[in-house]
């Protein structure tokens, strides 16, 4: 693989390369906690930490790794770095914790984790990875605040809980009740990609 | 009468309305990735039923009988405040990872055939966050042994009919004209969320 350098590392997977829209990898346990932007956030600096982390101490260890059972290995990791994420969220942001229920644990079987471990830490430096682990994360993370931001938005008509959008018997906005439930979701999530490929027109698909 | 009853709703519930894949968004990579045609699409649903049907219950006895807070306690009064839960993740993991090797080995010796079919699909299911999330739910909603049996089985039949019918759907996508930008991952997000509101209909039975 060609030297990258600590810039593109970081901004390729933004947008160029951005990791669920191009890759497909990491929807599993994201989009339900885009309800609202505080979970969001949470669910995305949790991610961020996690894939970073991981990539790193994959990167660390890749030499001493056997192959025959490194899928296991790198799972350990990820699964530890997950506890820790989670006993650190009860600890410290207990109703955040109930609300994310099982999708912080599901960060262990998010696929850009174990993608990025697997595709790229096991070949690069440990400095390189983590870079790689954290472009990925937000690469991630741009797309769960995008869809947030909309669902909360036109779903309850507030961001972070605060009104932007006057509902009830005084506000002028009626909530669109849709962008509550599921298919929303993934609604917002087409016309994203959608969106992007317009731009990058090398990334559209032959179908 | 009434518990099987309501084992019977729970199945339904767990299949149509909780939809793993529709409603809770789990096990999406392969969702989208296997769904090109219908066979393969099929044969990870069967695999994935399977896996589910053996990891939900086995991870319910793990839980029941070793990390609950004080489920040590069979061993000596020591234990009785002892909560290992915090444990939990790994050793779920762990028992997925250990369930689909022995499911693997198992098929390989005994039904040659149907391991053939599966072929990668079934390595591939340790990674689906569909198993560990219905473990995860079994926790967190408390089933007891049988409900998370039918569980199981419910929710490993709802993914497995929710990625037969967008196979299906994906095959007949290739006659209609879409716009070039949209082609293959965008549209498909779509439809994913025109059958999640089609399955919203069920959440009224």
């Amino acid at each position: 693989m060609a030297k990258n350098s600590a810039g593109e590392l970081i901004v390729g997977p933004i947008f160029k390369n951005n990791p669920i829209a191009l890759q497909i990898l990491g929807i599993c346990s994201a989009l339900a906690v885009t309800t609202r932007m505080d979970k969001a956030v949470t669910m995305c600096i949790a991610v961020i930490f996690v894939t970073a982390m991981a990539n790193a101490s994959v990167a660390l260890i890749r030499e001493y790794i056997p192959s025959k059972i490194r899928i296991i290995v790198q799972m350990t990791i990820i699964a530890s770095l997950v506890i820790l994420v989670d006993q650190f969220l009860k600890a410290f942001s207990y109703n955040l914790s109930k609300e994310l229920s099982v999708f912080v644990g599901l960060i262990i079987t998010n696929c850009i984790v174990m993608g990025r471990a697997e595709g790229f830490a096991m070949h690069n430096t440990t400095w390189d990875s983590f870079l790689d682990g954290l472009g990925n994360g937000i690469g991630y993370s741009v797309i769960l605040i995008v869809v947030a931001f909309f669902r909360e938005l036109f779903g309850s008509g507030t961001l972070f809980g605060a009104t932007i959008l006057p509902t009830g018997p005084d506000g002028w906005y009626t909530p669109n009740g849709m962008m509550v439930l599921s298919p929303s979701a993934f609604f917002i999530i087409g016309i994203f990609i959608w969106v992007l490929r317009t731009f990058h027109r090398e990334q559209i698909e032959e179908a | 009468m009434d518990y099987l009853y309501e084992l019977f709703i729970l199945f339904l519930r767990s299949a149509f309305v909780e939809n793993l894949a529709l409603a809770y968004f789990l096990g999406m990579c392969t969702f989208l990735a296997v769904s090109k045609n219908v066979k393969t699409a099929v044969g990870l649903g069967i695999a994935v039923i399977a896996v589910q049907f053996i990891t939900v219950p086995v991870n319910n006895l793990i839980y029941t009988l070793i990390l609950k807070e004080g489920a040590l306690s069979w061993i000596s009064n020591d234990f009785k405040n002892l909560d290992l839960s915090f444990l939990g993740l790994i050793s779920y993991i762990g028992v997925i990872a250990a369930m689909v090797q022995i499911l693997e080995m198992t098929l390989d010796r005994f039904f040659p055939a149907l391991y053939q079919q599966l072929g990668i699909f079934l390595p591939l299911i340790t990674v689906n966050c569909a198993i560990l999330g219905g473990s995860l739910f079994m926790v967190e909603r408390s089933y007891d042994f049988p409900q998370s049996l039918v569980y199981g089985i419910g929710s490993g039949f709802g993914w497995a009919v929710a990625i037969a019918a967008l196979a299906a759907i994906r095959e007949k996508l290739k006659y209609s004209d879409i716009p070039p930008a949209l082609r293959g991952l965008g549209i498909t997000f779509i439809i994913v969320g025109l059958m999640a509101l089609g399955f919203l209909a069920f959440s009224g039975v």
